[in-house]
């Protein structure tokens, strides 16, 4: 099968951007990710791209061609959209594309406007990932959901709210570094118990911020990196995607995230690689809840054993598996359609040495990116490995 | 393209009309023959494939699975907040529904409804005039 590089990596800071438009984003993070990658615009063969609320932040459809326009890129573009998982789907495409023959040269990514909406306006358009007759016009919030999740998980497994600080404590920590991060400050556990309530029992500091930001990555086949001379150490080596019933309702499980696990295990097969192979990784923590549920699905922690992961030391940066070194999604922020593109953006300068946490993985070859949807209702899975 | 709309006799049953069902005291839920429940619409057994649905009486007593308590709400749900949201089984089904005839703020320090029974009513919501499924604990008296 082709080997797929990853050639390049652009990111906008995550923050609040203010008025600056959505393609505008998109354009800083392509030209970045060219520009890493060594390659001429003309190469690139085309452009799969996440969005998830843009129609309703931006009022703005049909992105993609859009995008490709902003970007400079003369090619097909698509737009993918599965929530928070949209740009997870869209790397997921490219890597496919590639392996099939159909491209040699693809930018993949995502871009998201959040702060152009207010709390109220944010909170409706994230809801849409619900379902609508049955969870939406019940209540059930994008927080709430998790928190649904949450007692769910304290009640079968046990667990507690400062288990969960923990998580937030260690994500807020890694992303001190990181100039991309949206908040750069350390949070104690204190802070994030006497926090305000969001929905019980997830308060203000389990909950990722909203967050406005780009990310692409290009892609390329082993052969173009290499007749191309492109230093691409970094390969995707699996993926694998699961899904789930959408509503919580309906599921049998609302303590786990079987489609994760479906796609940790699909991916692993496709890689090669099991969950002992792991150095570290980036997982989908939009609150606290979700790293726990994130790591069990992995394999890096045993059923009931991931709310304690980040409480033990398991996943913190000297941990055996240090978890989100870019600050996750919690610190480092979430504009959810550019999400699973900086995951794998931020992986990849873990494991080439030059992102500023990468000295806590020295010796790391494998990494894992999971990135889901709503409340895992679909789940994108990507293993990374340093070429030999 | 015709302005005319096809006949909707036979058609598999609405999620308002589900709601009536439940409003009158008539709430049901779809089965297939391996007895997996489901809500409507529903045309296809999500779990066997099966279209062989039949409507069964929805069990007049359930019992809570998980719930929280919340504080943001969306706009639609302003004036509700503070609010509990929760989860119930009812026989091989689970139905999302705010929580009444329970004090929010002492939900999770002095109340776990982990287990509560509870029973299934349309009600409309504090913010508007649409109508939500509520779920009330059997304990319960009927304010709130």
């Amino acid at each position: 099968m082709t080997i797929v590089r990853v050639a390049g990596v652009g990111l906008t800071p995550f923050g609040d951007h203010g008025d600056r438009a959505g393609r505008d984003l998109f354009a800083d993070a392509a030209a970045a990710t060219i520009d890493d990658a060594g390659i001429d615009r003309a190469a690139v063969d085309r452009l799969d791209y996440g969005n998830f609320m843009g129609a309703l932040a931006e009022q703005q459809g049909h992105q993609a061609p859009l995008m490709a326009e902003a970007a400079g890129l003369d090619c097909s573009a698509t737009r993918y959209e599965e929530a928070c998982a949209s740009a997870g789907v869209a790397v997921k495409a490219g890597v496919e594309a590639i392996r099939a023959g159909t491209a040699d040269v693809i930018v993949a990514g995502g871009m998201e406007r959040m702060t152009c909406l207010d709390t109220g306006a944010v909170t409706d358009a994230l809801a849409i990932a619900a379902d609508e007759l049955y969870e939406v016009r019940a209540g059930m919030t994008f927080p709430s959901a998790y928190a649904l999740m949450a007692q769910a998980y304290f009640e079968r497994f046990g667990g507690s709210r400062e288990d969960l600080a923990h998580i937030a404590v260690k994500n807020h920590a890694n992303a001190v570094p990181n100039e991309y991060a949206q908040y750069q400050r350390e949070i104690t556990v204190e802070d994030a118990l006497d926090a305000p309530p969001v929905a019980e029992p997830l308060h203000l500091y389990d909950a990722c911020p909203i967050t406005d930001g780009a990310s692409a990555v290009v892609l390329t086949s082993d052969e173009y990196a290499a007749t191309h001379g492109l230093d691409a150490p970094v390969s995707i080596t699996g993926v694998g995607q699961g899904g789930d019933r959408l509503a919580l309702q309906d599921r049998d499980a609302i303590a786990e995230t079987p489609a994760a696990t479906a796609a940790a295990e699909t991916a692993y097969a496709d890689s090669g690689i099991s969950a002992a192979d792991i150095d570290v990784a980036e997982v989908h923590d939009c609150f606290t809840i979700a790293e726990a549920m994130a790591l069990e699905s992995l394999g890096i922690a045993g059923a009931g054993e991931g709310i304690l992961a980040a409480r033990d030391g398991k996943t913190t940066p000297d941990g055996d598996c240090p978890v989100n070194l870019s600050g996750g999604l919690k610190a480092k922020g979430h504009p959810v359609g550019a999400t699973g593109g900086s995951q794998i953006a931020e992986l990849t300068r873990l494991l080439r040495g030059d992102h500023p946490n990468s000295e806590h993985v020295d010796d790391a070859t494998t990494g894992v990116a999971h990135n889901a949807g709503g409340t895992v209702a679909s789940a994108v899975v990507h293993v990374l490995e340093v070429a030999e | 393209m015709t302005d005319e709309h096809p006949a909707t006799d036979g058609q598999p049953a609405s999620y308002d009309e589900w709601l009536d069902a439940i409003d009158a005291g008539e709430g049901f839920y779809l089965e297939s023959p391996a007895g997996v429940g489901s809500l409507p619409p529903r045309r296809v057994c999500p779990e066997t494939g099966s279209t062989d649905l039949t409507r069964e009486p929805l069990p007049e007593i359930g019992t809570i699975d998980t719930y929280s308590v919340v504080h943001v709400a969306t706009p639609g749900f302003d004036a509700d907040a503070p609010y509990v949201s929760a989860i119930a089984s009812f026989g091989p089904v689970r139905i999302t529904g705010v929580v009444r005839g329970v004090d929010p703020d002492a939900v999770g320090d002095t109340t776990d409804l982990i287990g509560a029974e509870v029973r299934v009513t349309v009600e409309t919501r504090a913010t508007t005039d649409d109508r939500l499924v509520v779920l009330r604990p059997t304990d319960s008296s009927n304010d709130g």
